[in-house]
């Protein structure tokens, strides 16, 4: 456990606690935020029969105390960890539908030796778990069980072939073979030496015909939203350590600071990524912003150099193959909140998949345009409108840009039809792969799984629920999110994923979220009272990092290592010949098309994984009970633990309070 | 080496990464096979260009000059009449280069 513990050290490097009966082990490495000397983990309750390890943040814990004080429950500290304890003791599991947080947990009964976890509805804590012959592993980090010598360590090749269709492997898996996750809005229960996951929330939207009409004047929803928003935005503020802010010049976190400097804060802190490359750079809208609001404002400057340079640090925290190089500024950029004292952090993310600020949205609406009015001359500039910013897209005549799109027309009644294009473009990596791997897996002819009632959505809600559940909960968040900043303990907190505010957009009219090709339409007429017209009005533009130049300018050594023939060959992922041809175009700096820069990253970081986890052992060194602030809580072993003789049933680890 | 060939061994080389060639003839659509994607236009249209001396204009990218490789080519052709041949004078250049 303690080995455990320090390959997740990262993630919570303030106070250490086990708890160990003859049945489980509990682990917990602790980032204090709140009551910050009486928070250690793992906490019991008032008998000692619940042991409970938890990552995250029940941020509406103020408001379940008193419920729990009046039937009788005694408070020893002033924890969110305290309530959601004694939250479980008195509602059982039923307690995750009371919480708004962000979290994950396991709560041990020494009694019954039943164990419970629950995580978060969308997925912004992580929890993975293995099961094995001598019970079951959970942990924070897919590295902490690698750790665990019954853990074969080797990748999952069908997540591997999901990466290189979907952007990262769908709900339950992870990067390697038997690791699974609990996905988001689920609980788990191991009870008997049997595991049982079950869904307790998932995305929901009404039928088409209620999201079709708008019942109430825009005036009135405004007020609603942001009423809730920055109830959101206030609960998010509550900790016992400073808060600052993620701002990226767009209007998501320009709106949720705002919300923060005029209601609640006379003094602000926020942070940015500038980039040197001027073709990412949001820099002066970054200022303009901060001098707009008055907050004291730090910026982690960019380059192609330092991408390439921590790259393999970004591979070992996210744990999984990546098609972007995006994650290594958020990188960088924890690394300054860091670095300047703080530990919490919040972000906008979550607006543009709630309000429908993706282009991909737009597209959509603009390809079903096209299919029923094939004769339409406006069909070409429809498309220049919404990728006029993609690198040279904007160059491309327009009517070649409307064939292409076209290809995806006859999947007009496919419920997956707003991401079949982007599926297709990806899927086009897949000749990377080995011919073993294609044809040892289904590759991209899984799909991800609609709940029972989405055909009775209308389209945008079922291209909502995809790009909410796949490439939020399963990239963004992960990868962009609680990886990147737990890899320097840093917490980032998102006023948009408060379960109340989705719930609110997700039973929006259609047109108060995309309104003809305008996005975002109720945060943009929200946005007039808190933002100048310069940023609430401003269109939409993707945050992206470069990539081919980030590895090809100069190349760091571990790129020509790990992209080399004999690498490429011992690994066995992908086909020789083609990375070589690829990594010869890189090479001549000839430019490499957007498939070319997906395939060459998810390339790249494969040969990381496989370097970092199933060559090497991610082995880090324990925590130490002379060096660091550890407590370790022996109990009587209560029961045998029948059938698994001299190994514990459990060994369990969870972190951070 | 004709311009059709030429097309077809660069988007062998660069576009599917492979030696192999492609299993499709000269009429079969870029597009719909899912060969070329809107990015990898813009590669062949710098390629086409710097290979065979021609300038393209925005209004000539479209599908009925880039969708096959029969009609690039006859695009190529009307573009620059002598294209076989000035590949061919710019091989043996670069032939006696390497020599």
């Amino acid at each position: 456990m303690l080995t455990m513990l320090g390959s997740i050290r990262h993630r919570g490097p303030d106070q250490f606690g086990v708890y160990q009966d003859g049945e489980a082990t509990l682990g917990s490495a602790r980032l204090s935020i709140i009551d910050l000397e009486n928070g250690r983990q793992p906490l019991t309750n008032e008998d000692g029969s619940l042991w409970l390890v938890f990552n995250g943040e029940i941020f509406n814990y103020v408001e379940l105390r008193p419920d729990l004080e009046s039937r009788g429950h005694t408070f020893r500290t002033n924890t969110d960890t305290e309530v959601l304890l004694h939250l479980f003791e008195e509602y059982g599991p039923e307690c995750l539908h009371r919480l708004n947080g962000q979290f994950a947990f396991a709560i041990w009964n020494s009694r019954s030796q039943r164990l419970f976890a629950g995580r978060d509805r969308l997925g912004i804590r992580p929890f993975f778990y293995v099961e094995t012959p001598h019970g079951l592993l959970f942990a924070s980090e897919a590295k902490a069980l690698l750790t665990q010598p019954e853990v074969t360590r080797e990748l999952d090749l069908v997540s591997l072939d999901q990466v290189f269709t979907y952007w990262s492997p769908l709900r339950g898996r992870s990067a390697f073979s038997g690791v699974l996750e609990l996905p988001p809005g689920h609980l788990l229960t191991h009870s008997s030496g049997q595991i049982t996951t079950r869904q307790y929330w998932d995305l929901s939207f009404p039928e088409e015909a209620v999201t079709k009409e708008q019942v109430a004047p825009t005036e009135q929803y405004v007020d609603e939203f942001t009423d809730l928003l920055c109830d959101a935005t206030r609960l998010r503020l509550r900790a016992d350590v400073p808060v600052a802010a993620y701002l990226s010049g767009g209007l998501d976190s320009s709106l949720t600071t705002s919300i923060v400097r005029s209601r609640f804060s006379n003094s602000l802190a926020t942070f940015s990524i500038a980039f040197d490359d001027p073709q990412f750079d949001e820099s002066g809208f970054q200022q303009h912003m901060s001098q707009v609001l008055g907050t004291r404002h730090e910026v982690v400057r960019t380059t192609h150099a330092d991408i390439g340079r921590v790259f393999p640090q970004v591979v070992w925290h996210t744990e999984v193959p990546l098609t972007r190089t995006a994650p290594a500024p958020m990188f960088l950029l924890s690394q300054l909140v860091h670095d300047s004292g703080f530990k919490v952090a919040l972000t906008g993310e979550g607006a543009d998949e709630f309000l429908a600020g993706y282009d991909i949205f737009k597209e959509a609406a603009i390809r079903r345009f096209c299919a029923r009015q094939s004769n339409s001359r406006l069909r070409p500039e429809l498309f220049r409108r919404i990728y006029g910013d993609i690198s040279n897209l904007g160059t491309v005549n327009p009517a070649f840009l409307s064939a292409f799109f076209q290809t995806g027309s006859r999947d007009e009644d496919s419920l997956y039809f707003s991401h079949l294009v982007r599926w297709r473009n990806t899927a086009r990596t897949r000749r990377f792969l080995s011919q073993e791997i294609r044809h040892a897996t289904d590759g991209p002819g899984v799909l991800p799984r609609f709940p029972a009632q989405a055909p009775r959505w209308g389209r945008l809600q079922r291209a909502q629920y995809l790009e909410a559940s796949l490439f939020l909960s399963q990239y963004l968040l992960s990868s962009q999110g609680d990886r990147v900043g737990m890899a320097h303990s840093v917490e980032s907190r998102l006023p948009f994923l408060d379960y109340r505010v989705v719930e609110f957009c997700n039973a929006l009219p259609t047109r108060l979220k995309l309104r003809g090709l305008r996005d975002k339409f109720l945060l943009r007429q929200m946005g007039r009272k808190f933002l100048p017209p310069e940023v609430w009005n401003r269109p939409k533009r993707p945050y992206r990092a470069p990539i081919y130049r980030s590895f090809f300018s100069p190349a760091p050594d571990y790129v020509h290592e790990l992209l080399s023939p004999r690498s490429i060959l011992t690994a066995g992922y992908f086909d020789g010949q083609a990375v070589t041809l690829l990594v010869g175009k890189a090479a001549e700096g000839a430019g490499l098309s957007e498939t070319d820069e997906m395939a060459l990253v998810g390339i790249l970081s494969t040969q990381l994984l496989h370097h970092q986890f199933v060559t090497h052992s991610p082995y880090a060194s324990p925590v130490s009970k002379n060096l660091d602030d550890v407590r370790i809580i022996s109990a009587p072993k209560t029961r045998a633990a029948a059938g698994y003789a001299g190994r514990s049933e459990i060994i369990a680890l969870g972190d951070i309070k | 080496m004709t311009i059709e060939r030429q097309i077809r061994d660069y988007i062998t080389r660069n576009v599917l990464f492979t030696d192999g060639g492609i299993e499709y003839d000269d009429d079969g659509s870029l597009l719909a096979e899912g060969i070329l994607d809107s990015m990898a236009i813009l590669e062949l249209v710098t390629w086409a260009q710097k290979t065979f001396g021609i300038t393209i204009e925005i209004r000539d990218i479209t599908p009925e000059n880039f969708d096959s490789i029969a009609r690039l080519a006859s695009f190529i052709r009307s573009k620059a009449p002598g294209a076989e041949r000035y590949v061919s004078a710019a091989g043996s250049a670069l032939d006696e280069a390497a020599a």
